[in-house]
Parts: C-alpha cells; sequence; structure tokens
C-alpha cells in the first residue's frame, strides 16, 4: 500500500489540462454498416422486384378501400368500447362479494379465452341455425338472420372476447390501487359503486392504459380475420380487388399502409391518454417524453 | 364539560367485541363520549385502538355489543323484536356523521388539495359546486394551506398532506372527528403544525376521538384519556390522573415507555 501511494504523480492535478479523445467503439460502426447495407439489400429488391408502384398509388385512395378502412376504423371502435364496458363490468363483478357474479365472471371470462376467436366469429354468425328468431318472448321477437349480419358478428365476436380479456387487465388495475383510497371514499360517505367510479377507476387507468392501448392496436388488425365471415374489412375488400385485376402484392402493400397509419395514430393518443392519466404521480408525464 | 355530560351522548359504546379470527382486538369495550368531548385513546401497539375508531364509523363490523353514533344505532335498524342489517346506501349516510383522519392521509392520488377538498360536499351531499369551492377554499386557508389549493399530494410534505386530509374530513361538517395517530407518520419537524390545526379544531368545540402516542398533546388538549390495552379498556379519566398518576400498572409501564 505505501508503496503505492508514494507514487504522487498518481493524483496530478495536471491531468486536468489534458485533452480528452472518445473511444472508437469499433463494434458499433460495424454493427450499424451491417445493418444499413441488408436495408440497402432489401430496398433494392422491392425496387426491383415486379411490385407496380403506380398501381399502388392508384389503389390507395380507391373507393373500396377507403370504404373498407372506414369499416375497419369503425368495427375497432365499436368492438372496444364494447371490449371494454363488459371488461370493467366483469371485472367489478369478479370482485364482488356476491358468489354468483362471481361466479358468472369466472365463467365468463374462462369461456371466451379459452376458445379461438375465429370459432367464436363463427358461432355468432352462424347463430341463426340454433335460434332462427331472437327476442323476449311474449314482448318482441325477430328473425335472427336480420339482426346478425357480418356486421354484428363481428362486433359481438371481437367485442365480447376482447371483454374476457379486458375484465383481467381492469381487474388488476383495480387491486393496483391503495386501499386506503377506499377506505378514506367510504368515511366521506360514498357508496361502493360512487368510490369504484370516482376514487378507483380514475386511479387504476394509469395501470389499465398500456395494456389496452395495445390491445386497440391489435383490433385494428384483429378487424381483418373477420374477412371469413364476409365482413367488407379493408383487408377483405383489397382481396375482392386484387381477384379481379391480380395484383396481389400491391394490393397487400395498399392495405399493409393503411393498417400502418391507422396504428400510427392510435399510438399517438395512448401517449397522451397515458399522460393524462398519470396526473398527481411523481414524474408524471415524463414517460415517453 | 359538567355541561355537556348531561346531554345525550355523541358516542357510545356498549359492550363491544370485534374478533379478528381467534383474535379480540376489541373484547367487551363499553365507552361514552359527550359532544365537545376530546378523547385520546392510548395504549401499546396491537391494543385495538384503531380497531375501536374503525368500529366507530362502520370500516369494521362488531361482532358483538351495540355502537350508536349521534344517537342512531350503526349498522342496524330496530324492526319489532329484530336488528335488521342496513344497507350499503344506509350505512354510508350514517357515516357522514363522523370524519375520520387516518395515519397515512390517504388523499386521493389522482385529485387536487381543492378537489381532494370538494370531492365529499359535491359528490355525496350535491353541493352546488361553486359554493364547495368557496368552502373548500375557507377550509384550506383555516389550516394553513390557501396557497396550495392546486397540489397533489405527491407534491406535499406529509404534515400538509395530513392538513388537507383534515380539512376534507370537515368539508363534510361531519359531528365528529377521528384521529388514528394523525402524526405517527411525519418528520418531527412536522408533527407540531398538524396539533396545532387539531388544537384548533379542539378549541372550536369539535367532538374529537384522538389515537396519539403525542402524550403533551393529550394532556394539554385533552379532556380525558383512555388507556386501553389486549383490547381492553383498562383506566381513564382527566389527563392528570391517567397520565400523571395512572392506577393500573400496564398503564405506568406504557407511559415509562413512551417517555423514555
Ligand atoms: N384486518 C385485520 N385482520 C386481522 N387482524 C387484525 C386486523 N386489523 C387488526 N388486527 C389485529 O387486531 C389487533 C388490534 O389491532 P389495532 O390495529 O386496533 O391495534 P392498534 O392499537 O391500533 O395498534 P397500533 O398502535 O400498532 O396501530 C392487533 O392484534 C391486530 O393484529
Ligand atoms: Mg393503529
Amino acid at each position: 500500500m505505501t508503496e503505492r501511494r508514494a507514487q504522487a504523480s498518481v493524483f496530478d492535478p495536471a491531468i486536468l489540462s489534458l485533452p480528452r479523445v472518445g473511444r472508437l467503439h469499433l463494434g458499433r460502426w460495424l454493427s450499424a454498416a451491417l445493418m444499413l447495407l441488408a436495408l440497402a439489400l432489401v430496398i433494392k429488391a422491392f425496387a426491383d422486384g415486379d411490385i407496380a408502384w403506380k398501381v399502388v398509388g392508384q389503389f390507395f385512395t380507391a373507393p373500396a378501400i377507403l370504404g373498407g378502412l372506414v369499416n375497419t376504423v369503425i368495427m375497432t371502435i365499436c368492438a372496444m368500447a364494447l371490449g371494454i364496458t363488459l371488461g370493467v363490468v366483469f371485472a367489478i363483478m369478479a370482485m364482488s362479494p356476491n358468489l354468483v357474479m362471481r361466479g358468472c365472471a369466472a365463467f365468463y371470462i374462462w369461456f371466451f379465452r379459452g376458445t379461438p376467436l375465429i370459432l367464436q366469429l363463427l358461432i355468432w354468425f352462424n347463430l341463426a341455425l340454433v335460434f332462427p328468431t331472437i327476442g323476449i318472448p311474449g314482448l318482441f321477437s325477430v328473425r335472427t338472420i336480420d339482426v346478425i349480419g357480418p356486421f354484428m358478428a363481428t362486433l359481438l365476436g371481437l367485442g365480447i372476447n376482447q371483454g374476457a380479456y379486458t375484465a383481467e387487465v381492469v381487474r388488476s388495475g383495480i387491486l393496483s390501487v391503495d386501499h386506503g383510497q377506499t377506505e378514506a371514499a367510504k368515511t366521506i360517505g360514498m357508496t361502493r359503486l360512487t368510490t369504484l367510479r370516482r376514487i378507483v377507476l380514475p386511479q387504476a387507468m394509469r395501470v389499465i392504459i398500456p395494456p389496452v392501448g395495445n390491445e386497440v392496436v391489435s383490433m385494428v388488425k384483429l378487424t381483418s380475420i373477420a374477412s371469413v365471415i364476409q365482413f367488407s374489412e379493408i383487408l377483405r375488400n383489397a382481396q375482392t380487388i386484387y381477384y379481379a385485376n391480380a395484383r396481389v402484392i400491391e394490393l397487400l402493400i395498399v392495405a399493409a399502409g393503411w393498417y400502418l397509419i391507422v396504428v400510427s395514430i392510435l399510438s399517438l393518443g395512448q401517449i397522451a391518454l397515458e399522460r393524462h392519466f398519470a396526473k398527481g404521480r411523481a414524474g408524471a408525464g415524463a414517460r415517453n417524453g | 364539560m359538567a355541561e355537556t355530560a348531561l346531554s345525550a351522548p355523541m358516542v357510545k359504546a356498549l359492550s363491544v367485541t370485534k374478533r379478528f379470527g381467534t383474535l379480540a382486538a376489541l373484547d367487551d369495550v363499553s365507552l361514552e363520549i359527550a359532544p365537545g368531548e376530546v378523547v385520546c385513546i392510548v395504549g401499546p401497539s396491537g391494543s385495538g385502538k384503531s380497531t375501536l375508531l374503525r368500529c366507530i364509523n362502520q370500516l369494521e363490523r362488531i361482532d358483538a355489543g351495540a355502537i350508536w353514533v349521534d344517537g342512531e344505532l350503526a349498522g342496524y335498524r330496530q324492526d319489532g323484536g329484530r336488528l335488521v342489517e342496513l344497507t350499503d346506501r344506509d350505512i354510508a349516510r350514517q357515516r357522514l356523521a363522523s370524519g375520520m383522519v387516518f395515519q397515512r392521509f390517504n388523499l386521493f392520488a389522482h385529485m387536487t388539495a381543492l378537489q381532494n377538498v370538494i370531492e365529499g360536499p359535491v359528490t355525496v351531499l350535491r353541493q352546488p359546486k361553486a359554493a364547495a369551492i368557496a368552502e373548500a377554499e375557507a377550509l384550506l386557508a383555516r389550516v394553513g394551506l390557501a396557497e396550495k389549493r392546486n397540489a397533489y399530494p405527491s407534491e406535499l410534505s406529509g404534515g400538509q398532506q395530513q392538513r388537507v386530509a383534515i380539512a376534507r374530513a370537515l368539508a363534510m361538517k361531519p359531528r365528529l372527528m377521528l384521529f388514528d395517530e394523525p402524526t405517527s407518520a411525519l418528520d418531527p419537524e412536522l408533527v407540531g403544525e398538524v396539533l396545532a390545526v387539531m388544537r384548533d379544531l379542539a378549541k372550536s368545540g369539535m367532538t374529537m376521538v384522538v389515537v396519539t402516542h403525542e402524550l403533551g398533546f393529550a394532556r394539554e388538549v385533552a379532556d380525558r384519556v383512555v388507556f386501553m390495552d389486549q383490547g381492553r379498556l383498562v383506566e381513564q379519566g382527566p389527563p392528570a390522573q391517567v397520565l400523571g398518576a395512572p392506577e393500573h400498572q400496564r398503564t405506568r409501564d406504557f407511559i415509562a415507555a413512551v417517555l423514555s
């Protein structure tokens, strides 16, 4: 120890005036170069490939495509709205002191998470085979075929399935809120449901929104499987067009472009929502920014 | 307090027992609190002090005995020869008689100080928002926090949060205030500001039940000190007597432990 300390030059204050040189990060340069090279090859492949970019541009705003886009967006909104509503209701039921309520919620989540979505869509679409008419006996009755067309079947299939997943998300959000908040709400005379609505759910949102945001993004793309029951969303309309003109890849690129645009806009919305519900938290708004 | 002793008690607990599993957190506790009286409850950890407060405002259900708050039987209504359990909504209404202040403040984290204070008046009492805001501002001024009205709880010190919590409880115009160790979670230099607010409140004639380890506060402000141990009410009386010349050995041991 003493020998080393004897080397006074170790602490030489003269080093403070020496210039500093960064190190060379060879690995980073190399990997970046390889990555760019790969990217260039992919772009070249697409440029040289037999893709009529003019056709892509031409169909990007074709009425059938835009109509499909509108249907996709409307279905996403409606199915998510139904899914979130059901999710909140079943999450509250799952936490109810009433055993029957808890049982129903558990069954719902078990059933709809346990079977494939496409199968559920087919069941809704073919419901008329089992129940030719639906309604409340004595009050009203309608032919199932008139009510449950492609739109309704898709909405029910996607929304109810989504609800089963969202219920779990909402439940974990509710559990994340400190029990002291509920007790404080009780002491100012709030009932259970008012407490949920005013105190617990707004705070649970912070935990609920990121996963639900992801699910909205998934939902945009999930609507495409409704093409199997003839719901005319964007992918199905693109297919209909390329069956006629054989421009398969061009129309798939058109659809892909629109999905990316919608998903990007939704992601921006999610960031804004997360900021909003982070209020009152230390470091509010700091994430993502 | 001689004149208040004649009127109906604000709180009357009769042979109250509360069990958690086999443990009797409250064991045959009877207690009366007169309107305007300030009662401090002291006792070792686990003696049932919090449980008693929580039974008074029905955060816990009692297993035996009865509690009346402001003249109403808590949790039940008498129907002929039976006691019928009240609904969620009726219990929520009964809770309006008392305000509660917690050790850990429990301010609504997603609301500013002002929003915390007006939440009850607007959502529960359905007061017009403008009137509720005016009253809340006065209450925040009373606890010395007028300028913090737009701060979120996470932006306030512990002492400030606790004072907002007191304002939030007072906004409901309770007849009775329950304090569960309101200063135990505070840094020593912040204890004084909360006790000062409570002292003022006591002077204004509020009925108060205060669980506390601040024996100085109890000695100065309390009309009566109650000592609890193992779910039982061991002794009670004027602060000078219970804290100065306790009858029971357990009380003496406790006071010696707190003062040391
Ligand atoms: N929810 C509960 N479940 C089980 N046991 C409980 C519960 N709440 C309180 N107890 C038990 O009841 C007894 C009394 O608890 P209580 O919180 O009333 O004590 P306390 O006098 O307030 O103590 P402290 O000074 O530590 O706050 C303790 O033994 C405690 O462990
Ligand atoms: Mg306690």
